[in-house]
C-alpha cells in the first residue's frame, strides 16, 4: 500500500491583519482615554442623570470611603506645594523641605495632623501602603479649626487657590451622617454649591427631565 | 520564524555581465510587533479611564441668621416632606409636620421605576399646579421639597432623592436636617407596622 502523504502546511500565519488590529485598539485607547488618578480607596459612587463634566483643573476633591473615612486632595503641584507651606506655617508642624516635597508630589491625605509629619516622611511604596490604613481626615460638624481638621484644610486650600471647586466623592453605601459632616463643614465655611461626583444613569423615559432633554436634541 | 532569503549566493546562471538583482523577500514576520501592541493596549486599558466623571451640583440652602424667618416660610400646602430612613425606605407626608394637633400620615415609598417616589413626587407637583390654578396658592409658590435623611439613610439615597428631584424637574427642594419629631413619625410608622 503506497503511504498516505499528508501534505504539509507552513505554520506560518500573516500576521500583518492582527498587526493592524492591535494598533487600531491601540489608537483608539490612546486617544479615547485619560490616566486614571490615584485613589486612596475603592469607592463606588452613586448613578444620577446628571451630566454635568468634572472640571478639568482647580478641584479640590473630598473622597469618603464607605467606613466615612474622609480624603482630602487638590490638584496641581504648584498649589499642593502652596497649601504645605500655609498649612506648615498655621499648625507649626515643622515640617521639611523633603516633607513638604512629598506633600506636593503625592496625592491624597487621610492622616490628622498629627500623623503628617511621619507620615509625609515615608518613602513611596510604603506611604501608598499606608494610606489605605489611614484613619483619615478628622471631621465633626462644627466650624472650631482646632478638631475640625478638614476646615483647616479647606480654608487653607482657598485662600492657596480661590477658584478651587469643592467634589465630594463617596461611596454609595456611605452612612448619612458621615457625609452631613463634611456637608456642615463646609456650611461653615459658607460654601453652599458643591459638586457630588456620581456616575451616569439613563435618564428614564415619560419623565420632566427626559422630555427636557429629548425636545432640547431634537430642536438641534 | 523569521523568513530568511536563502535564494542568493547562487550561482549566477545568465552568465557573467548580465546583473541580476537580488531578490529580497519582502515579507516580515510581524509576531513581535503585534506582541508589543497588544501589551501596549493592555497597558492603556489598566492605567487609563474611560469616560471623565460626572458631578451632581448641588447647592444648600443658605444659612444665615438674619433672614427673615418669615418671609421665607413655606406655605404648608406646596409643601412635602421626604424622609430616608433604613434600607433605601422613603417615608413621605404633606404639609411639613408642624401642627402637633395634626399629626401628618406617614406613606413609604421607595426607589423604583413605577410606582415608587417618582410617582409621589409627579403627583405632588401636578396637585400644586392644580391648586395654583384654582387660586389658592399664588403663581411664585412652588412645590417645596423638604428631605430629611435620617441617620440610618445612606449617601446614594441621598443622591437618589437628589436625582429624583432633577428627574422631575422640582425647582424647590432642600436638605434640612431630621428633627427628632419626625424620627418618632417613623418609629410610630414603623410599630404600626410590626417591624
Amino acid at each position: 500500500m503506497p503511504k498516505l502523504k499528508l501534505p504539509r502546511k507552513s505554520t506560518n500565519i500573516d500576521m500583518t491583519a492582527m498587526c493592524d488590529v492591535a494598533f487600531l485598539l491601540l489608537t483608539f485607547f490612546m486617544l479615547a482615554t485619560k490616566f486614571r488618578p490615584d485613589e486612596p480607596v475603592v469607592v463606588k459612587t452613586p448613578a444620577s442623570i446628571s451630566e454635568i463634566p468634572l472640571p478639568e483643573n482647580d478641584v479640590m476633591l473630598l473622597t469618603v470611603d464607605p467606613n466615612g473615612r474622609v480624603f482630602f486632595s487638590i490638584d496641581n503641584k504648584l498649589m499642593r506645594q502652596d497649601l504645605i507651606n500655609r498649612v506648615d506655617e498655621y499648625k507649626g508642624l515643622g515640617l521639611n523641605d523633603k516633607e513638604k516635597y512629598n506633600f506636593a508630589i503625592g496625592s491624597s491625605i487621610g492622616v490628622p495632623f498629627n500623623q503628617l509629619k511621619s507620615y509625609l516622611d515615608l518613602p513611596p511604596d510604603e506611604a501608598s501602603a499606608a494610606e489605605k490604613q489611614a484613619p483619615g481626615v478628622p471631621v465633626d460638624t462644627s466650624g472650631d479649626m482646632n478638631t475640625n481638621e478638614l476646615a483647616t484644610w479647606i480654608v487653607n486650600a482657598r485662600n492657596a487657590n480661590p477658584k478651587l471647586r469643592i467634589c465630594i466623592k463617596a461611596d454609595a453605601s456611605t452612612p448619612y451622617p458621615d457625609i452631613r459632616k463634611i456637608i456642615s463643614t463646609l456650611e461653615k465655611q459658607k460654601i453652599f454649591r458643591f459638586n457630588l461626583i456620581t456616575n451616569l444613569k439613563e435618564t428614564p423615559k415619560g419623565t420632566p427631565a427626559y422630555e427636557e432633554r429629548f425636545s432640547k436634541s431634537e430642536k438641534q | 520564524m523569521a523568513e530568511m532569503d536563502t535564494s542568493g549566493g547562487g550561482k549566477h546562471k545568465k552568465g557573467p555581465g548580465v546583473k541580476k538583482g537580488k531578490k529580497l523577500s519582502t515579507r516580515v514576520d510581524l509576531t513581535p510587533m503585534v506582541d508589543l501592541g497588544f501589551l501596549l493596549i493592555t497597558f492603556f486599558m489598566f492605567t487609563t479611564t474611560m469616560a471623565q466623571p460626572k458631578t451632581m451640583e448641588i447647592n444648600m440652602p443658605f444659612k444665615d441668621e438674619n433672614i427673615d424667618k418669615e418671609t421665607t416660610k413655606v406655605k404648608s400646602s406646596a409643601a412635602m416632606t421626604i424622609l430616608l430612613s433604613k434600607n433605601h425606605r422613603v417615608y413621605y407626608y404633606e404639609g411639613i409636620g408642624d401642627d402637633p394637633a395634626n399629626p401628618p400620615q406617614l406613606n413609604v415609598a421607595y426607589f423604583k421605576d413605577k410606582n415608587g417616589i417618582r410617582q409621589v413626587i409627579m403627583d405632588k407637583i401636578k396637585r400644586v399646579n392644580d391648586l395654583k390654578a384654582s387660586g389658592q396658592l399664588t403663581a411664585t409658590d412652588n412645590a417645596t421639597f423638604l428631605i430629611k435623611p435620617a441617620a440610618n439613610s445612606t449617601y446614594e439615597d441621598m443622591v437618589g432623592i437628589l436625582d429624583e428631584m432633577n428627574i422631575n424637574n422640582a425647582r424647590v427642594y432642600a436638605i434640612v436636617d431630621i428633627t427628632p419629631q419626625d424620627l418618632e413619625f417613623i418609629q410610630q410608622t414603623e410599630a404600626a407596622n410590626q417591624e
